[in-house]
């Protein structure tokens, strides 16, 4: 059991080295906003992942805690001068509060499976409406974030600066995942993942259990709407709450690999080579990922439900994916 | 150590625990038969809070049991096993008991150290690294009582843990329970298999429609005419003491 623990210790430390001189090898500006924004994807899938991949909680409406970390920093930034790391730890803070409380009605509630699913893109929606609405989020404008270069205001003078942020943070939600697969946190998230009623009986309390885990992975959510904004300076209701945000997160690690370290990495590279090559071959469509993404996914439940992490090795999540369906047509 | 008091329990129309009364003692083996649709499971399900009953009290150690969590009964020292076997499939066997062993254990390490001794002392020592899902009944019967077993509980309660195996598995586990009442756990078992209940029980409830219809020692159940009834039909005691009289008659 510590072999293969540590084995993943180590593939981290590989991998943040591998990627650490990325900035400097590569020369072209497209190719590291390429690899800087798989980086954004994988982290945002991270997120998803906790509560999706080790919960057993399939999150239709992620873009709830993203949406809301970016309008947090932005807000805070615009209108009360608030320095954007400070907006960073805000919007976590805030995308955290939202997560715990989606997770106290829902869960209270007992809701589970394809009705979690709906909730959760209700909630999206239903802030998608309130950001369109009120002046302060710029309504349906949206909020220009304006520039000022520097450290200290997280806006990089070039790419690299946030390629190597989100390279951090990615690195650290591996660490966070891989200390949470062998705590107890862990061990008692993914029984409730896979037999509620048994967990019960084992002294698992599965409500707190499944409420830490919202709040953790709407937290990480949110700060990766914060990064977002400084790196696009613009925020608006489709982007911040639309469902192509949650779509984006829950694909990632369901390519990659539910309920594994680093299915999420895998599944944001893998994610975007693919939308590149759809970009290539089909030209710009608007809409036209969606569709290759919708198509990937009934791929992915048909042949791969264990993702690409499944094609190597007997994965944590196995064969979840394919009881969530199963379950949702059953319904 | 656990009393039950009066306890009723309905689903709609259907009366499935009616007005029943009875203790188990500390450090015992008591078994519950009677047959299907006894209410037997539902007994259980309402002593580890699944259901809640209409009526009644349950009591262990002098507490009540009743408005309590399945989790909070847990960890006051109740464990329970599901007659329909509810294995963490996507988990390893060693995982799959570490999530009981967890209870009283904080550190993964504990945990596994914990799971690993159980895992020996059910028997399943050589499938600790294969999926849940990889078992046979008679692996996931056992999964079921380590996953319990792994809480530290002071009542263990088995809900039909033989049904579905050999003979020769039978007795391999007669022993195994009887070895964690003899480390000190207090067992209530459901059984159909007679040999285990005879083999292994102190004391037996007969339950048959929702209420109590005999209890004594193993031996003094099976010639109970109302128990002999209950699973032969109306008439059937008379008809064997009328056999054994007729013999000499005729």
């Amino acid at each position: 059991m510590r072999t293969p623990t540590l084995r993943t210790g180590w593939a981290i430390l590989v991998f943040a080295l591998v990627l650490l001189p990325l900035p400097l090898l590569i020369k072209s500006e497209f190719w590291l906003t390429w690899v800087t924004l798989a980086l954004f994807y994988a982290y945002l899938g991270q997120a998803w992942n906790l509560l999706g991949g080790y919960g057993g909680q399939f999150s239709f409406g992620h873009a709830l805690f993203f949406g809301t970390g970016a309008y947090c920093t932005a807000v805070l930034q615009i209108h009360f001068g608030i320095n954007a790391w400070a907006g960073f730890v805000l919007a976590a803070v805030a995308a955290g509060i939202v997560g715990a409380a989606t997770g106290w009605l829902v869960f209270r509630y007992g809701l589970r499976g394809s009705y979690f699913a709906l909730v959760t893109l209700a909630f999206a929606e239903v802030f998608r409406i309130l950001a369109n609405t009120f002046a302060f989020t710029g309504a349906g404008v949206g909020l220009l974030v304006p520039l000022q270069p520097g450290i200290g205001q997280m806006q990089f003078e070039t790419k690299a600066g946030f390629f190597w942020l989100l390279l951090l943070l990615v690195v650290a939600c591996l660490l966070l995942t891989w200390w949470m697969q062998n705590a107890r946190f862990g061990a008692r998230l993914m029984a409730v993942r896979e037999n509620e009623d048994a967990a019960r009986a084992l002294g698992v309390d599965p409500f707190s259990t499944k409420l830490l885990a919202i709040t953790a992975s709407g937290a990480i959510a949110g700060s990766a709407g914060a990064v977002y904004v400084q790196l696009f300076l613009y925020i608006d209701p489709n982007i911040a709450y639309g469902p192509a945000m949650s779509v984006e997160a829950l694909l990632v690690p369901i390519i990659g690999g539910l309920g594994t370290i680093f299915g999420p990495v895998l599944g944001a590279f893998a994610l975007h080579a693919i939308a590149e090559i759809g970009r290539l071959v089909f030209g710009e469509a608007p809409g036209l990922n969606l569709v290759l993404y919708g198509l990937l996914l009934v791929l992915m439940v048909l042949f791969l439900p264990n993702g690409l992490f499944g094609l190597g090795r007997f994965g944590f999540g196995s064969g979840a994916l394919r009881r969530l369906f199963k379950r949702g047509a059953n319904a | 150590m656990l009393e039950i008091a009066h306890l009723s329990k309905r689903f709609g129309g259907l009366v499935v625990t009616k007005d029943v009364s009875f203790t188990v003692s500390a450090g015992s083996i008591s078994a519950l038969i009677g047959p299907n649709g006894a209410g037997k499971t539902t007994l259980f399900a309402q002593i580890s809070g699944f259901h809640r009953p209409d009526g009644g009290d349950i009591r262990f150690e002098g507490q009540t049991l009743l408005g309590l969590t399945p989790e909070r009964i847990c960890q006051l020292g109740i464990a329970r096993t599901f007659q329909i076997v509810q294995p963490f499939a996507g988990l390893n066997v060693r995982e799959n008991i570490a999530v009981g062993a967890h209870l009283h254990r904080a550190g993964r390490r504990a945990a596994l150290e914990h799971a690993e001794t159980i895992a020996h002392r059910v028997g399943l020592g050589p499938q600790l690294d294969k999926p849940a899902s990889a078992l046979t009944v008679a692996g996931r019967k056992r999964l079921e009582l380590a996953k319990a077993l792994a809480t530290d509980p002071k009542l263990l309660l088995l809900d039909e843990v033989m049904a579905g195996l050999n003979p020769a598995e039978i007795d391999e586990i007669i022993p195994i329970i009887r070895g964690i009442r003899a480390a000190g756990v207090t067992i209530l078992l459901i059984e159909h298999v007679m040999r285990a209940v005879v083999n292994l029980s102190d004391h037996t409830w007969v339950l048959n429609n929702g209420s109590l219809i005999a209890s004594g020692t193993p031996a003094q159940i099976a010639t109970d005419p109302q128990v002999i009834e209950a699973y032969l039909g109306h008439g059937a005691a008379a008809r064997m003491q009328g056999q054994q009289v007729g013999g000499q008659h005729a």
